[in-house]
Formats: structure tokens, C-alpha cells, sequence
């Protein structure tokens, strides 16, 4: 089974992870227009290629962010976001 | 058809015909340029050069013919959706499935044999009984049958899996169908090559040319061209195709997978699913068990499938028919999928003039293969988006109008 690094519980098996989707922007509630709002709720990155993505270790609740390649599968790197700067 | 069949295996020299002319040069321009040479793309071709006398027309396909989800897929072909503009249009998709074969004079071994879906909990059979009356009202077959019905339709099944996840019901759709895929596919490209519609192969488009806000023209792998009209018709690569002409689609994209197991006499004559176990099975005419399921986890472009998911297809196939633990799986596979958040396609205009859209098909699109292009050919040819094709427009992500069949996709395709 293909593993993923969880930045806390380090390898384990991906199944024990779940799926948050790709990491957005958050919109601002007070200036937002209703374009931007439709445009953050229906709208998610979806390149084919490096993709910034949420990720939780579903056991220990431990949510995290990982980069992955969606062509090859494979994962480039993983990280606390409290702890790392975002690229 | 009979005594064609009767001369042909008569005559001597059997006759070698391709059904598909070979790839052709590119001229530097078309009227119409297709991006995409799968089902959709290929009936949209046909329904152009057939119906609207629109032959100088190009399908662009960056592999071979109907190599995507076209040849994919696990054939369901049902109307038994939720939202009254959901059914109206897969039901005229799945009347276009019946007169198919005589339509394109090409057997698409359709067979419509009805879907019975399966409910193991009371929150599944309240919303069969939703979509029931919702079918019932468009003038489909559909309805609501107790166990004692289910165990009618099809005796093979274990009703109770020791209590764990019995059946409660199911949703029977008479007009639930199956046909096969790749025939389809060849079928429309036969006849729309024979109408004069250009079918080029390997030919894989790397740009749209915009001026103005009006589509000029594409670039491919072999050359640019200049048309009128562009469609885009990619299966899983629909976002990325967009994004070539600055449109960003509410797309994600996502591989599902499925498998068939060897061949076993025949003793599955409907087309079963089960929601709450992510399986739905059909039994082919070579008597392979046919088996899909539910999406993969997370977004990714790969064909590769997963030990996983086919574990889990295996055990909701044993959960149904206990029978199946030991026939052997023969082929797998996956294929990549354009989801929508809605579960519903993006077909019509986009913020581009004359660049049209046919995506966002995700898990579903089989059915509508003969619709879908039917109904963009008539945007194509009129400048006008018939009323049928209104609920799906781009458009809708912006007013918040979704059209939810996320209940009635789900597992059942
Ligand atoms: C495992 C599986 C099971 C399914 N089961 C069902 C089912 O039971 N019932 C149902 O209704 N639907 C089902 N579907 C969905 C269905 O297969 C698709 O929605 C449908 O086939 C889409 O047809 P299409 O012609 O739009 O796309 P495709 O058949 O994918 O064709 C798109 C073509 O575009 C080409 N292309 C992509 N990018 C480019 C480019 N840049 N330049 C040129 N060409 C390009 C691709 O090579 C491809 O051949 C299933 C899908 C899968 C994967």
C-alpha cells in the first residue's frame, strides 16, 4: 500500500489518512463579492502536476499539508503548516 | 442486415473494409474542431455532418479512438436521476441508446435488461422512494419494491449477510440498459467519417487561440488550425483543455476504477448496485462479471489502480453473491474523471464565443453520449443553447444553482 508521511506519526499506510482537498485561499467575509464567494466554494486547484493539498491522520487527528505530483503520485514533501512557511 | 450478413459470409473474398479511414493531413481550417475523440466528441461529429449539414469538421484525439472513458466505462445506461432536469435529459440520452444500432448501422449490442439498486438502510430507501415519484412524474419506469420484490428480480442475492447489512428494498428502473461501449464509439465515427467528418489520431491539442473574446483556432501536436467553433470534449483532461482558453472549470479530477472476472455461465440477467457497499455489478454477453464501485480518494491524472480499491469491489461483490468468492478476477483497470461539485455535467457556452463546452462527466457519461453531442451540435449549428441543456450551463456555479444527483450517482454510474 502506498505510504504518506504524516509530519507527526511519521510513514504509514495511506489509508489511515483522510482526503481534506487542495489547500485554498480563504475568502473574506466582510469585503468578498458574490463572484469571489462562488469562485471559493466551487472552485479548487486541479493542475496536472504539483498540487498543495490538506491532508488528516485520521487516528490521531492530525491535520497537515502534503505537495504531490496528481500525474506521477507521488508525494514531494509533507508539513505542519503551523510550523512551515507556506511556499 | 440479413442477407447482407448472408453475402458477406458467402462471398469469397471477404470484403476488408475499415470501419475508420485512416488519419488524414491537417488542412489549415475547419469550420468545426473537436477536441477529443471519444464518444462524445464522435457523436457530436455526427450529429454536425448528419442532421445540420456541417461536414468540414475535425476530431482531434491526442491518443487512439474512444481511448479514454469511452472504453472505460461499465456501460450503465439509466435514467432513475433526481432533479427533473437531470431525468428529462438522461431519458432522452437513454432513448437515443434504444434506436442506436438501427440509427448508425452498427450493433451496439444495447440491452436493456433494468437496474435494480439496493438499499440496506431506511435514509436509502426514503430517498428511493423521492426518486421514484420524480421518475414516475417524467414518465419513466421506475419503483419502489420490498424485499419479497427484490428477491424476485434476482434470486442470487443473500438478502441478509447474517443480519449485518440486510436488504431493505430496492429501486427497480425497467428502463435501465447496458450496450457496448466501444461500439458506440466506432459506430458514430464510422458514420460521420462516412459524412465526410475528418477523424485525426494522434493528434493532441496544446493551445486555443483566442482574439477578442472569439475562438480563432487551436494548436495541436501536428500544426495549428483556424475554425469557427471549438468543442471540448476530453473525458478527464477537461480542466486542463479549458484552462488552455483562460476558462477555469468547477472541475476536479479523479481516477475510478473497475474489473471484470472470468467468464461464468450466465446467471445475471439485470444490472445490480448497492449503494451503501459502493458496488454495482452486470453480467457481460461473454459472461464476465463486470464490477464497479466508488471513486478513488484523492485528485490525481493516473490510470494505475490500487490493491485497495479492488479489495474493496471483491468484498461488496461476496457481500451481494456469496457464490463469487472463488471465481477469479480477469482484467482491471481505471479511467480519469472530471467531477463536478454538483455531480451534474457543464455543457454549452462558455465565457469564450464559440468554444463550447461538453464536461465535467465525471463517473456518468456513457448514457448521455448519443444526447450530449446531439444536443451540443445544435448550439454548434444554431448559436443557440436549447432549453434542455439550460440547467447545465457554466453559469449555474455563479447563481448558486446547482443541480444535486450526487445521491443518484453515487455508486451506480
Ligand atoms: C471505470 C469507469 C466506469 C464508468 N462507468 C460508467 C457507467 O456505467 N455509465 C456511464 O454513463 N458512465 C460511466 N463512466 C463515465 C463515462 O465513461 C464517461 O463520462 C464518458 O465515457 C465520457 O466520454 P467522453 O467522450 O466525454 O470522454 P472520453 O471517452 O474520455 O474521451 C475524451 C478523449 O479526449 C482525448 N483528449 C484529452 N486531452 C486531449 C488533448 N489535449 N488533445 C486531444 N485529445 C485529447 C482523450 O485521449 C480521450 O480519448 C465510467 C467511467 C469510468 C472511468
Amino acid at each position: 500500500m502506498k505510504l504518506l508521511t504524516c509530519p507527526m506519526n511519521g510513514p504509514r499506510n495511506i489509508d489511515e489518512f483522510q482526503y481534506l482537498g487542495p489547500v485554498r485561499d480563504d475568502a473574506d467575509p466582510d469585503t468578498a463579492s458574490d463572484a469571489a464567494w462562488a469562485r471559493h466554494v466551487f472552485r479548487a486547484a486541479n493542475p496536472p502536476g504539483r498540487l498543495l493539498e490538506w491532508w488528516r491522520h485520521v487516528p490521531t487527528n492530525f491535520v497537515f499539508v502534503a505537495e504531490r505530483d496528481t500525474v506521477s503520485n507521488d508525494v514531494i514533501r509533507t508539513f505542519d503548516p503551523a510550523t512551515a512557511e507556506r511556499p | 442486415m440479413v442477407f447482407r450478413l448472408l453475402k458477406y459470409g458467402l462471398s469469397h473474398r471477404y470484403p476488408v473494409t475499415g470501419d475508420i479511414p485512416a488519419t488524414p493531413d491537417l488542412k489549415p481550417r475547419y469550420d468545426v474542431v473537436i477536441i477529443g475523440g471519444g464518444g462524445h466528441g464522435l457523436s457530436c461529429a455526427y450529429h454536425l455532418a448528419r442532421y445540420h449539414g456541417i461536414r468540414r469538421v475535425a476530431v482531434l484525439e491526442k491518443g487512439w479512438l474512444a481511448g479514454g472513458n469511452t472504453s472505460r466505462n461499465t456501460t450503465t445506461i439509466r435514467s432513475n436521476y433526481l432533479t427533473p432536469q437531470g431525468i428529462a435529459f438522461y431519458k432522452e440520452g437513454l432513448e437515443l441508446f434504444a434506436a442506436m444500432s438501427d440509427e448508425l448501422d452498427f450493433n451496439i449490442m444495447f440491452s436493456q435488461r433494468g437496474q435494480l439498486t439496493l438499499a440496506h438502510t431506511e435514509a436509502t430507501m426514503r430517498a428511493f422512494h423521492t426518486r421514484a415519484e420524480a421518475g414516475t412524474y417524467m414518465g419513466t419506469r421506475i419503483e419502489v419494491v420490498d424485499p419479497k420484490g427484490v428477491e424476485a428480480l434476482c434470486p442470487e442475492l443473500n438478502m441478509d449477510y447474517g443480519g449485518a447489512l440486510e436488504i431493505l428494498g430496492g429501486l427497480w428502473h425497467a428502463d435501465g440498459a447496458t450496450a457496448r461501449h466501444d461500439a458506440v464509439a466506432w459506430g458514430y465515427a464510422a458514420q460521420a467519417a462516412r459524412c465526410g467528418v475528418e477523424i485525426h489520431q494522434r493528434t493532441e491539442v496544446d493551445g486555443i487561440e483566442i482574439a477578442a473574446g472569439r475562438v480563432t483556432g487551436v494548436v495541436t501536436s501536428r500544426g495549428a488550425i483556424a475554425c469557427d467553433h471549438v468543442l471540448i470534449a476530453c473525458g478527464g483532461m477537461n480542466y486542463h483543455v479549458a484552462q488552455m482558453a483562460g476558462v477555469e472549470l468547477p472541475i476536479r479530477t479523479y481516477p475510478l476504477q473497475a474489473m471484470v472476472t472470468q467468464p461464468v455461465k450466465p446467471w445475471l440477467n439485470i444490472l445490480i448496485s448497492s449503494v451503501s457497499l459502493h458496488t454495482y455489478l452486470v453480467q457481460s454477453s461473454r459472461g464476465e462479471v463486470v464490477i464497479g464501485g466508488g471513486s478513488d480518494p484523492y485528485q490525481l491524472y493516473s490510470t494505475r489502480s490500487t490493491l485497495d480499491m479492488k479489495e474493496h469491489l471483491a468484498e461488496g461483490s461476496v457481500h451481494l453473491f456469496p457464490f463469487l468468492q472463488g471465481v477469479r478476477v480477469l482484467r482491471q483497470w481505471a479511467g480519469i474523471t472530471d467531477m463536478t461539485p454538483d455531480y451534474s455535467p457543464i455543457m454549452g457556452a462558455s465565457p469564450v464565443t464559440n468554444l463550447w463546452l461538453d464536461c465535467g462527466w465525471g463517473t456518468w457519461g456513457f448514457k448521455a453520449t448519443g444526447v450530449a453531442g446531439k444536443r451540443l451540435a445544435e448550439c454548434i449549428a444554431t448559436g443557440r443553447v436549447p432549453a434542455i441543456l439550460h440547467p447545465f450551463a457554466l453559469e449555474r456555479f455563479e447563481r448558486f444553482a446547482l443541480l444535486n444527483e450526487m445521491g443518484a450517482t453515487a455508486a451506480s454510474h
